[in-house]
C-alpha cells in the first residue's frame, strides 16, 4: 500500500509538471502581450513593464524562475517584502527570518493585487460553495439510490429514478436561472444574488458566520444548482451497484445465518456497493469545479471562477497559470485520493 | 463440394446477422423509453434541419422598437415581468436585449447543440474504436505504449485543457497571417460561427473513453476462437479488426457513446456561457442563458425559455441512451 501511496503522489507531480508546462507554452504562444491595448503605450513604457515582471528574459528562464517562486520556499530576513514578493505562505523562523512558500506573481490587470491576494479573498468562497455542493450531492444521492435499489420495481424505484433522469438532465447553466427565478424572484424565498461570508475565515476557508441563516440563504440556491445533476449520477450508480450486489452469494448466506436485513443491508452489501460510487467522487469533483464557474457568474458570487474567466480575455498570464495550476491541483490531488481510498476498499486493485 | 452445399453457411451467416441486429431493433421499440426519447430526438433533428422554414424571422434581425418585448401569455406565466416588458405579440415568446425573436433564436440554436452532439459523439466513436482496437489487437509493447499515452491524457483535468485551448484558439488563430494553417483554420471556424474549434476542444477529450472501452472489449475477443480461426485462415489484420472484432464490439460502444451525447451538450453550453463558444451572432443555447441571466429578475424569459429548450433536448438523449442500452445490453440495465 504505501509503494502504491508514493507511485501515484510522484505521478501527481508528473502530471502538474506537464500542466504548468502546456499552460505556459500556450500562455506564451498567443500573440500580443499583456500590456497590448486598444490604445499603444508608449514602446519605453512596455519595455519596463516587460522588465519590471521579467518578461524580456528568455522564455526557459521566466519558466524556471515561476516554477521556482511557486514551488520552492525561500527564507529572507526582511520583514515586509516587496509587494510582489509577498507568498501565500509566510512563517517567522527564529532570528527574525523568514520563511516564504508559493509565490504566485503579481497580476497584470489588477495592478495593486498579487495572484495571491486574489486566491486568498476568492478561493475560500469557492471551497466553501465547492464543499457544500458535493455534501448536498452525496446527501441526496446515496440514499436515493439505496431507496430505489431495496425497493426496486417499486412506485418508490420509480419516483426516485425519474427524479434522478431529471436531474442528470439539467446541467447548471440551465439549473441556475431557473432556481433564480423559482425562488429568488416568484417566490422570493432566497436572495437571487451575492454570498453571506466575509474573511477572516477559519482554517482557510470555514466562514465565521457558518451558524447563521445569512450565509445559508445565499448559499442554498447555488449549491443544489451544482449539486443536483450529481446527486442523480450518485444515485443511478448507487442503485445499479447495489443491485448487482444484493444478488450475490454472500447476501444469500448472510440472511441464511439469520442476520437481520438491516445488518445485511448496511454490513455486507451497501459496504460493497460503495466501492464504484467511490470511483465517480474524483470526476465528480472536476465537473463540481466547472459548475462552480457557472454558479458563480449566474448567482454573482465574488469566487474564483469569476476571476479565471476574465483573466482569460485579459491575458493575465500570472492569475491564468496560477488559476489553472491550482484548479489542477485540487483535481489531480483528489484523483489521488480517490485513487487511495479505492485501493485501500479492494485490494486487488493495487496487483493489476 | 457442391454450390449448394457451399451456400448453406452463408445463408446461416447472415440470417444469425440480421436476427442479432432485428432482435435489437424489436426490444428497442418495446422499449418506451427510447421510444419517448427517439421520437423527441427526431424531432429536434426536423427542426435544427428546416430551420430556415419554421423559424418565423432570421436569427439575427432586430426590431430595436420592441426590445425585451415579450407577448401578452408570458406577463401571466412571469408576472413579475409586467412593469418592466412592453407587451407586443409581434414574437410568439418575447424578444431578447436587442429585440430579436426569441423563439427563432431558439430554433437556430438547436442546430448547434444537435451537431456538437453527432460531431462529439462520431469523433469519439471512430477516433476511439480504431485506437482502442489496434492497441486491444496489438497487444504487448504497442498496447502498453498507447494505453500509457490514454492514461496520462485522462490524468489531465479536460475541461480546464477545453477552456485553455479554447482561448489559446480565439486569441491566437484570430490574428494568424494568411496563408498559415492557424489561419486557414481561423477562417473555416469563421465561416461555421465558431464551431471548428468547438469540435476540435470536445474531439480531443472525448475520444479516450471510447478507446479504454473498445480495447478491454478487444482483449478478451482476440482469445477467443472465431479470431484464431480467422487468423488461421490467413485473414489480414484489418480484416480481423473490422470484420470480426468491430462488429462485436460495437453494440457496448455505442450504448456508451449515446450516453455521453448529453455531455457534449452541456459542454457546448458551458463553453458558449462562458464566451468560449460560438461567436454572435449566431445562437447558441448557452450564450443565451448567459445574455439572459444578467436580466433574470426583469425579463425572466431570456434565460428560462433556453434554459428549457437546453434540458429538454439533454432529457431526450439520456432517455434514449437509456433505452438503448436496456435494449442492447440487459446486463447493464441501470449502471452509468
Amino acid at each position: 500500500m504505501g509503494r502504491y501511496i508514493i507511485q501515484r503522489f510522484l505521478w501527481m507531480f508528473l502530471v502538474l509538471f506537464v500542466i504548468s508546462m502546456i499552460t505556459f507554452a500556450m500562455m506564451h504562444a498567443v500573440p500580443g502581450g499583456p500590456f497590448t491595448q486598444e490604445k499603444a503605450l508608449p514602446p519605453e513604457i512596455i519595455a519596463n513593464l516587460e522588465k519590471r515582471y521579467h518578461l524580456d528574459e528568455p522564455y526557459w528562464k521566466q519558466y524556471l524562475l515561476y516554477i521556482d517562486n511557486v514551488m520552492v520556499p525561500h527564507v529572507s530576513s526582511d520583514a515586509a517584502p516587496e509587494m510582489t514578493d509577498e507568498a501565500l505562505i509566510e512563517i517567522n523562523l527564529p532570528g527574525g527570518r523568514y520563511l516564504r512558500w508559493i509565490n504566485f506573481g503579481p497580476s497584470y490587470s489588477s495592478r495593486s493585487r498579487t495572484v495571491n491576494d486574489i486566491f486568498r479573498e476568492q478561493l475560500p468562497v469557492s471551497i466553501q460553495l465547492g464543499v457544500i455542493s458535493m455534501a448536498i450531492a452525496i446527501t441526496i444521492g446515496l440514499p436515493l439510490g439505496v431507496i430505489s435499489a431495496l425497493k426496486q420495481n417499486t412506485i418508490w424505484d420509480f419516483l426516485g429514478m425519474s427524479v434522478a433522469i431529471f436531474g442528470v438532465s439539467m446541467p447548471v447553466v440551465a439549473m441556475g436561472p431557473i432556481l433564480i427565478w423559482i425562488f429568488g424572484v416568484a417566490l422570493k424565498w432566497l436572495p437571487p444574488t451575492g454570498w453571506g461570508a466575509k474573511p477572516p475565515f477559519t482554517l482557510f476557508f470555514i466562514p465565521n458566520t457558518i451558524g447563521s441563516w445569512d450565509f445559508w440563504k445565499h448559499t442554498l440556491m447555488p449549491a443544489f444548482a451544482v449539486g443536483t445533476g450529481y446527486s442523480a449520477i450518485i444515485a443511478r450508480l448507487t442503485r445499479a451497484s447495489l443491485l448487482q450486489v444484493i444478488h450475490e452469494d454472500y447476501i444469500r448466506t448472510a440472511r441464511a445465518k439469520g442476520l437481520s436485513e438491516r445488518i445485511v443491508t448496511t454490513r455486507h452489501a451497501l459496504r460493497n456497493a460503495l466501492i464504484p460510487v467511490v470511483t465517480i467522487l474524483g470526476p465528480m469533483f472536476a465537473g463540481v469545479l466547472t459548475g462552480l464557474f457557472v454558479v458563480e457568474q449566474v448567482f454573482g458570487i465574488p469566487g474564483m471562477g469569476k476571476y479565471f474567466i476574465t483573466s482569460i480575455t485579459n491575458r493575465d498570464y500570472p492569475v491564468i497559470m496560477g488559476a489553472i495550476l491550482m484548479y489542477a491541483f485540487f483535481l489531480v490531488i483528489s484523483n489521488v485520493f480517490v485513487d487511495i481510498t479505492y485501493a485501500w476498499l479492494d485490494p486487488r486493485i493495487r496487483y493489476d | 463440394m457442391t454450390n449448394s452445399e457451399m451456400l448453406i453457411p452463408e445463408a446461416n451467416d447472415q440470417q444469425k446477422e440480421r436476427g442479432l441486429w432485428m432482435d435489437a431493433l424489436y426490444r428497442l421499440a418495446q422499449n418506451k423509453a427510447s421510444l419517448i426519447g427517439g421520437g423527441m430526438v427526431v424531432l429536434l433533428v426536423l427542426m435544427a434541419i428546416f430551420a430556415n422554414y419554421i423559424a418565423p424571422y432570421s436569427f439575427s434581425e432586430q426590431d430595436r422598437q420592441l426590445t425585451d418585448a415579450v407577448p401578452q401569455w408570458v406577463t401571466v406565466i412571469f408576472p413579475t415581468i409586467k412593469p418592466y416588458a412592453e407587451v407586443s405579440d409581434k414574437f410568439p415568446i418575447g424578444a431578447d436585449y436587442v429585440g430579436r425573436d426569441m423563439l427563432s433564436r431558439l430554433i437556430y440554436g438547436a442546430r448547434i447543440s444537435l451537431v456538437v452532439a453527432f460531431v462529439g459523439a462520431m469523433i469519439s466513436l471512430f477516433i476511439g474504436t480504431i485506437y482502442g482496437l489496434t492497441s486491444g489487437f496489438f497487444g504487448g509493447r504497442v498496447d502498453n505504449l498507447m494505453m500509457r499515452f490514454v492514461d496520462i491524457m485522462y490524468a489531465f483535468p479536460s475541461m480546464l485543457m477545453i477552456i485553455l485551448m479554447m482561448a489559446f484558439f480565439r486569441s491566437s488563430f484570430a490574428e494568424s497571417e494568411p496563408g498559415t494553417l492557424a489561419y486557414v483554420m481561423n477562417s473555416i471556424d469563421q465561416r461555421f460561427g465558431g464551431m471548428l474549434f468547438i469540435f476540435i476542444g470536445i474531439g480531443i477529450t472525448a475520444w479516450m473513453g471510447t478507446a479504454r472501452l473498445a480495447r478491454g472489449q478487444v482483449l478478451s475477443l482476440r482469445e477467443q476462437e472465431f479470431t484464431l480461426a480467422a487468423k488461421a485462415l490467413g485473414a489480414s489484420n484489418s480484416r480481423i479488426i473490422f470484420k470480426h472484432l468491430l462488429p462485436n464490439v460495437l453494440g457496448p460502444l455505442m450504448i456508451r457513446v449515446t450516453l455521453s451525447i448529453p455531455g457534449y451538450i452541456s459542454t457546448e453550453a458551458f463553453l458558449s456561457f462562458i464566451g468560449l463558444g460560438v461567436n454572435a451572432p449566431t445562437p447558441s443555447w448557452g450564450s443565451m442563458i448567459s445574455d439572459g441571466a444578467v436580466a433574470i429578475r426583469t425579463y425572466p424569459h431570456q434565460a428560462i425559455f433556453p434554459a428549457i429548450a437546453l434540458s429538454f433536448t439533454m432529457f431526450a438523449f439520456n432517455f434514449l441512451g437509456d433505452g438503448l442500452r436496456d435494449a442492447l445490453d440487459p446486463r447493464l440495465r441501470g449502471t452509468q
